[in-house]
């Protein structure tokens, strides 16, 4: 019998957390999401850790799946909301094979499905934590959006989840240009990840790359980054200021 | 907008408890320790609860909360069972525990460790954390004493255990989580689940082996004294 109270200001005016259903906070947490296009498709890179709070819990979580025959979701967040969502997506994509019409939902379609969900979360106060970044190709068209768990949603040549905003995004607005071939995008990806293995406190070195192009979508098997620790800096930095750091 | 991380995130539930699988089943372990407050209100608990014949749930964090979702998962499974005509798989049974405990995200604070064997996947672990997530994993480690046991993990864990290996391993690390975590304690429950069916076990303390800087248990001081009398009493 644990009494576990739940942390709330003593002047918070939410009322009760067990009336009506709002999540409050997430839980085991995935962190940033980068994407981007390139000559055939998207491509798109996330980690495969599953943080709970600070510590590195769950070190093989897959945080992108493929989803119909055109699209790639990827999500940082509250992983058990992002497997409610691709439970809801699986509904939708069913209905949309049942339909046996020969068309099938593409990228922007799905994008908009999940814009929909998450708005009308937020605005009834139960959001799915998560922010998500849908990626697909149809037809020859390349599509690559995102949406937070607010409701913020857009479309871009690259897009970043999380840490990712901050630290991916710049390097990709510098280095990302039209046509980029499979393997610079695969490298400038992986330069992405390598700062946020730096500098991001939850990231975890295994990750996995996802591609998607006309013909479908393949993930790449989980691999880890080589990092570098051999500046000379770093060998004896409080040298000329000993106690600092 | 998300990088506000919530300041609440894991806080610790009493317990420790753990599933292993080996080649052949699965091993639950958990110690014994049920506490209010500062209080052990019960030291012999059982926390690894019978869902199927083949499937079990080891329980932490509210004994109120993870009794009452073990309770309807385990009406729901009988249910399911005859309906289908055969065994529930450990696989629908994680998936029960699952949906409880994600639509009551808000009100719950359990965290569950189901293991089971069924014939079409054998042996198989899943864990379901505070939230909802439902994690498939080789081994899953729970409660507040799993803290102290993520290192031991990364190094001691090995794929294709046996059996003996396999509950040697659980019953260890429970016993160092038990060691360090205040809210854990007792003695060492574990079940073993395979083709041939489920074995319960039970180590107490004096079973176990001695970590750094604990005794051997005593009756009394008199009998030390007695034992080497060229030691007395020393300052």
């Amino acid at each position: 019998m644990n009494f576990m109270a739940s942390k709330q200001p003593e002047n918070s005016l939410l009322g009760p957390e067990s009336d009506s259903q709002r999540t409050l906070y997430p839980y085991v947490t995935g962190t940033s999401v980068v994407a981007l296009k390139y000559k055939d498709g998207i491509l798109m890179a996330a980690d495969m850790g599953g943080s709970y709070g600070s510590t590195l819990r769950y070190k093989s979580v897959e945080r992108m799946k493929p989803i119909g025959k055109h699209s790639l979701l990827g999500a940082s967040g509250e992983i058990s909301d992002f497997q409610e969502i691709l439970r809801y997506l699986d509904e939708l994509i069913l209905y949309d094979n049942m339909w046996d019409d020969g068309n099938s939902l593409g990228p922007k379609e799905v994008h908009n499905y999940l814009t929909r969900v998450m708005y009308n979360r937020r605005n009834k106060f139960n959001p799915l934590w998560n922010s998500l970044v849908l990626g697909g190709v149809k037809n020859g068209q390349k599509y690559l959006g995102t949406v937070s768990m607010i409701g913020v949603n857009f479309e871009d040549n690259h897009v970043a989840t999380g840490f990712g905003n901050h630290l991916a995004r710049p390097i990709l607005r510098q280095e990302w240009h039209e046509n980029l071939s499979f393997e610079d995008g695969v490298r400038l990806l992986e330069k992405c990840m390598r700062v946020l293995l730096y500098r991001d406190r939850s990231a975890v070195n295994k990750l996995q790359i996802a591609k998607i192009t006309e013909d479908g979508v393949t993930i790449s098997q989980p691999y880890s980054l080589k990092t570098y620790w051999e500046f000379s800096a770093f060998e004896n930095p409080a040298q000329g200021a000993i106690g600092s750091w | 907008m998300d990088l506000e991380m919530n300041l609440n995130a894991p806080h610790s539930m009493g317990t420790t408890i753990i599933g292993v699988t080996y080649n052949g089943g699965v091993v639950l372990g958990a110690d014994s320790r049920t506490s209010t407050g500062m209080y052990v209100a019960n030291r012999a608990s059982d926390k690894i609860t019978q869902l199927t014949d083949n499937v079990y749930v080891c329980r932490s964090g509210s004994a109120a909360d993870s009794q009452i979702v073990s309770d309807y998962v385990r009406y729901f499974l009988h249910q399911h069972t005859i309906q289908l005509g055969q065994s529930a798989t450990s696989k629908v049974a994680a998936n029960l525990i699952r949906l409880l405990s994600y639509n009551n995200k808000n009100m719950l604070e359990t965290g569950l460790i189901v293991g089971g064997w069924d014939k079409y996947e054998g042996g198989k672990i899943y864990a379901i954390p505070l939230g909802g997530t439902l994690i498939e994993q080789p081994f899953a480690i729970g409660g507040s004493g799993s803290s102290y046991l993520y290192g031991f993990f990364d190094q001691a864990w090995k794929e294709g255990m046996t059996k003996d290996e396999a509950e040697q391993l659980v019953v260890k690390a429970v016993s160092l989580a038990i060691a360090r975590d205040g809210a854990s304690g007792g003695v060492v429950r574990t079940v073993i689940i395979n083709s041939e069916g489920v074995t319960r076990n039970f180590y107490p303390g004096d079973k176990l082996q001695l970590w750094h800087e604990e005794l051997e248990p005593q009756n009394s001081l008199l009998d030390l004294l007695n034992s080497s009398n060229s030691e007395p009493m020393n300052i």
